[in-house]
């Protein structure tokens, strides 16, 4: 089916510690850093999504050694791309100079691992060689500032990974279970004379207790999903790759599923809660500090609003 | 009984002697934060094999007894 070729990442230079929002919030790092672990995140001011994302799909491309025009698809996960139409992935494509098909997939922040199941049938059914999957958002520009509860949990990022032919992915496997309540954006609002429909905020809310037990919840059960279809035990897995929300969910997870703390890979403390970011930027990371060998068994989990989840068992 | 059982779990993931805690015990006293309460709320619904509701009436030991004698 596919093998990854090629993981990369791009941050905002501006980072923010939790004593920086602390200057305008009331919250301090000590209440931040105990609930979830972050001490600090990159936020936007003058890049936009499209940069961080060219970045990010330009040093992939380069590390997988092929050009844009050899890519036979491209598929991006975000929330919300810089513009409502044309999709990113269509933008990223005209950054890139690259003449494949191009699309978004919407899936929060379980958006990679979604675009890694649709990349996988298109390897099945032998319609693509390369494809590219970029996944993005800039959180800090969807939540209220003004909301302590949510504001300091997200950061900003872009990743990108070069899929080529290969047998790497072992399994996956993706759910939704239709709730809007648990986790939520509102759209922006045109200006029809016409609309009466009362007007909505565009900022993230969450219900942050249920969304915890969603997650941890979603992350043992995935993970012994997948592992069973890829007829192996979970303590063959080399490294779990949590989604990075909460260091408390990855911790919880772990333990539940037996999996020692040394053997997750995390960024969650210096990314903030990065969306359909943050598993590439993470296998990034590990990859920088050469923490992963060739062959290693990895177990991808994500979770998100939807609610949605993914998992995948693959080699590295 | 589920008293007895609920306060060893509250031990263990307090690390603390369970003649610490009692039925009067407040989740602030044991400083338990909203995601502790979460976390722990998961480990009674496996133990007791039942389903809790989040609810902010629970702020006691004694309150999460009868949440999952109801349940039973």
């Amino acid at each position: 089916m596919f093998r990854l070729l090629s993981v990369a990442s791009a941050l905002p230079k501006c980072r923010k510690t939790n004593d920086d929002l602390s200057g305008f919030l009331d919250t301090s790092d000590e209440w931040i850093s105990q609930r979830t672990g972050i001490r600090e995140r990159a936020v936007c001011t003058d890049e936009s999504l499209t940069e961080l994302l060219t970045t990010a799909g330009k040093e992939a491309l380069a590390r997988a050694g092929i050009t844009a025009q050899q890519l036979d698809l491209i598929l991006c996960a975000t929330i919300k791309g810089d513009y409502i139409t044309p999709s990113q992935a269509c933008i990223i494509q005209k950054e890139l100079g690259a003449k494949c098909p191009a699309m978004d997939i919407g899936a929060a922040c379980t958006g990679f691992l979604y675009a890694l199941d649709v990349a996988a049938g298109y390897f099945v059914r032998k319609k693509v060689q390369k494809v590219l999957v970029l996944a993005g958002d800039v959180m800090s520009k969807l939540v209220d500032w003004k909301d302590r509860s949510t504001c300091v949990l997200f950061g900003d990022a872009a990743g990108a990974a070069v899929l080529g032919e290969g047998d790497a992915l072992k399994s996956i496997s993706l759910s939704a279970k239709g709730n809007i309540d648990f986790l939520n954006i509102p759209h922006v609002n045109g200006n029809s004379p016409f609309d009466s429909i009362p007007e909505q905020e565009s900022f993230l809310a969450m219900n942050g207790q249920e969304v915890y037990r969603f997650a941890v919840s979603s992350i043992c059960h995935d993970v012994k999903e997948v592992c069973k279809q890829a007829s192996i035990s979970i303590s063959e897995l080399d490294w779990l790759v949590p989604h990075q929300a909460n260091l408390r969910i990855i911790e919880s997870a772990a333990a539940k599923l037996k999996i020692p703390m040394e053997h997750c890979l995390t960024g969650i403390e210096i990314l903030g809660n990065t969306s359909a970011a943050s598993i590439p930027v993470v296998l990034d990371k590990a990859q920088s500090e050469s923490k992963l060998k060739t062959g290693e068994l990895l177990a991808l989990s994500a979770f998100g609003a939807g609610l949605t989840t993914g998992a995948c068992v693959l080699t590295w | 009984m589920i008293l007895e059982k609920v306060i060893a779990i509250l031990a263990e993931y307090k690390e603390c002697d369970a003649n610490e805690i009692h039925e009067n015990s407040t989740f602030e006293e044991l400083e338990l934060d909203s995601l502790d309460t979460v976390d722990l709320m998961m480990t009674f619904e496996d133990e007791f094999e039942i389903q809790l509701e989040m609810s902010e009436d629970i702020k006691t030991v004694g309150d999460i007894v009868k949440a999952i004698e109801e349940q039973k």
